[in-house]
């Protein structure tokens, strides 16, 4: 239908004759998809780089954990469920493990120089070789000064990245600093390159004998690391270290007091956690976009009303009620989209931005905003949609329109 | 004998006005052959306008038929009714009633998309038409950049736009001064004499009436007196 065409041109000419209005109209539109765009890019960018970042840290990992301790939170005496020295022989034991390490972690006073003294997070990481390895691959271990503990040291540290770098501490600690954790001198060995958020970086890592010998407790794992060999799936090992787990304990399925999970499972829960956000902080954003489309319907109304006579000038020479029903969507649907297309534009500026400080400030190469085609295609033809849909009810009212009546109006 | 193009049976209209009735028409009659230029005479009240607007399709009557081109209105639907408005019929009216964002030429083109017709044919056409009224020099201005009688002429051209059987002109010249409005009768006649296009106009004005053929005058909704000029 050529007519449709024409329809755009006059539509468009419509538009332009009442550019104030007009504009103030999209503005309305334009924050929604700009909210809408920008969020998505930013979610669907968060989502690549924690992909990335698990897939650097491998899928061929099991991690067990006390039950109810699933995401590494502090172990405490509520802590329902406790990992036991011996689960290592228990697992090793399982087909397809091809190294097991066991890790502990609390909180600590550290002190170094005189005014630097908190509470942090201390890490007793094993020090043999495949084990240290394992770990340091899990926690993402990259030393940027001096080097990693070495099997044989004893009061030997290595400190997160805050420590040798920032700035809301007195002294900073290299390679051959003291640093003082419970009362016992340490020297430190090596700095962990930047992770991006404040519990690692302020993570001192110290060999995992010597954290039983300076806090003297009982020797529970808080996490016990798997590697499993190429050939063996890791979903189908967890299992076997499950049911080896409840066997040794005599527990039965669903009662367990520990917990394993694949790499791959850690992060399809946080994806889902990120896909619950996101669709709430979408679904926000959508408000604005509804507060826009009754922006365009009231516009849409207040121009059928000053146009009653052109209406009825059209239908007096040859306009049917389908003609002016088009054209008035037509129109409205244009709102739409314009204000669609500068919506797009500010939510990919938006989301770049915010990502671009995001990665200042994390020191994370990894967080892009990501806007794939579809993603700017949907939302222009959704703004165009949104738009029509708001000019339906005063398009149906302009074609519902008595020609003789609206001559006749002045 | 020229067939009858449009006929007026007997034709009531009824406003509803709160609680009064007012009969704006009372039983009219009136046909018009092909080719003719017929006025139509009447004090303002007078019901010339409701008449024109039934002859035009853009009221149907509350009792009586209507006939064009012997098809009755008073069955068609709203859709319908546009599409004969849209090809048979071309109208003029006091206000020129031009559509002020679109110019000279959209204006005139506006029919011809209602109607489907291709680009090309819209353009010649267009530019025939606009150079028949003298105005081929203003085409791309738009109605407020235009004289009252450029505009008015904009508005016959645009009635010619699908070759209409009937232009109904109403009151054409009521908003013009008398050199405007003259030249505007002076097309209307040209378009009558050498396309052969049935002409119908209603005026208050005895002086523009006289320039029809045939006087019809109006009173009360009903035709009171018929007079042929010449």
């Amino acid at each position: 239908m050529a007519k449709i065409i024409e329809y755009f041109s006059i539509a468009t000419s419509n538009i332009g004759k009442r550019k104030l209005r007009s504009w103030l109209t999209m503005i309305g539109i334009f924050i929604g998809i700009a909210a809408v765009v920008g969020l998505i890019s930013l979610g669907q960018g968060l989502e690549k780089a924690i992909e990335t970042e698990f897939q650097k840290l491998g899928s061929d990992k099991i991690i067990v954990t006390p039950a109810g301790n699933v995401y590494n939170s502090i172990p405490d005496e509520d802590t329902p469920g406790k990992l036991k020295e011996d689960d290592e022989k228990v697992i090793n034991r399982v087909r397809g493990v091809k190294t097991v390490a066991l890790t502990n972690f609390k909180v600590s006073e550290i002190k170094w120089g005189k005014e630097d003294i908190g509470f942090y997070f201390v890490s007793g990481n094993p020090t043999k070789n495949d084990e240290s390895s394992l770990t340091q691959e899990v926690y993402a271990v990259t030393i940027i000064e001096g080097r990693y503990l070495k099997p044989d040291d004893k009061f030997k540290a290595v400190v997160g990245h805050d420590y040798a770098t920032s700035t809301a501490f007195k002294k900073n600690l290299h390679p051959g600093s003291t640093i003082i954790i419970n009362n016992q001198e340490f020297e430190v060995v090596g700095v962990k390159d930047k992770l991006g958020n404040e519990g690692d970086d302020r993570t001192v890592i110290i060999p995992r004998d010597t954290y039983f010998e300076l806090f003297d407790t009982k020797e529970y794992p808080d996490t016990i690391i798997v590697q499993v060999n190429k050939e063996f799936t890791p979903d189908d090992v967890a299992e076997s270290i499950k049911k080896e787990l409840r066997k040794e304990r005599n527990q039965k399925e669903g009662q367990e007091d520990f917990a394993v999970k694949t790499l791959q499972e850690y992060l399809t829960s946080f994806l889902t956690i990120l896909n619950i956000v996101q669709t709430v902080l979408v679904g926000i954003a959508a408000i604005s976009l509804l507060v826009g489309a009754i922006g365009i319907m009231n516009t849409m109304y207040t121009t059928v009303l000053e146009r009653r006579k052109e209406i009825g000038i059209m239908k007096a020479i040859g306009a049917r009620n389908s003609d002016i029903l088009f054209l008035f969507m037509i129109e409205s649907g244009f709102l739409g989209l314009v204000g669609g297309v500068i919506g797009v534009l500010l939510g990919l500026g938006f989301s770049n931005l915010v990502a671009s400080i995001g990665r200042q400030i994390l020191g994370t190469k990894l967080l892009m905003a990501t806007s794939p085609w579809y993603l700017i295609v949907g939302a222009l033809a959704f703004a165009f949609i949104i738009g029509m849909l708001s000019g339906v009810l005063p398009a149906k009212q302009a074609a519902s329109l008595k020609p003789v009546e609206t001559l006749r109006y002045e | 004998m020229p067939e009858t193009i449009i006929e007026l049976n007997n034709v009531w209209k009824t406003y509803y006005m709160g609680n009064n009735e007012v009969h704006a028409l009372q039983g009219i009659s009136l046909k018009v052959k092909k080719g003719e230029f017929v006025a139509i005479m009447g004090p303002s009240g007078s019901g010339k306008s409701t008449a024109m607007n039934m002859i035009g399709c853009l009221d149907v009557p509350s009792k009586g038929e209507v006939y064009l081109s012997g098809k009755d209105i008073m069955n068609m639907s709203e859709s319908n009714l546009a599409q004969v408005r849209g090809r048979k019929i071309g109208f003029i009216f006091q206000k020129f009633n031009l559509i002020n964002t679109l110019t000279a030429k959209e204006n005139v083109i506006l029919p011809m998309i209602l109607q489907d017709m291709t680009k090309q044919e819209r353009e010649l056409k267009a530019y025939e038409i606009l150079k028949l009224v003298d105005l081929t020099d203003r085409m791309n201005h738009r109605p407020n950049e235009l004289s009252g009688g450029q505009q008015q002429r904009v508005a016959i051209a645009r009635s010619m736009a699908m070759n209409p059987e009937v232009i109904l002109a109403d009151e054409p010249t009521g908003n013009l001064d008398s050199k405007s409005g003259s030249t505007v009768i002076s097309f209307l006649k040209k378009l009558h004499k050498e396309k052969g296009t049935t002409i119908v106009m209603v005026t208050h004005d005895e002086h523009i009436a006289h320039n029809a053929e045939r006087i019809e005058y109006i009173k009360d909704g009903k035709i009171e007196k018929v007079k042929h000029n010449k």
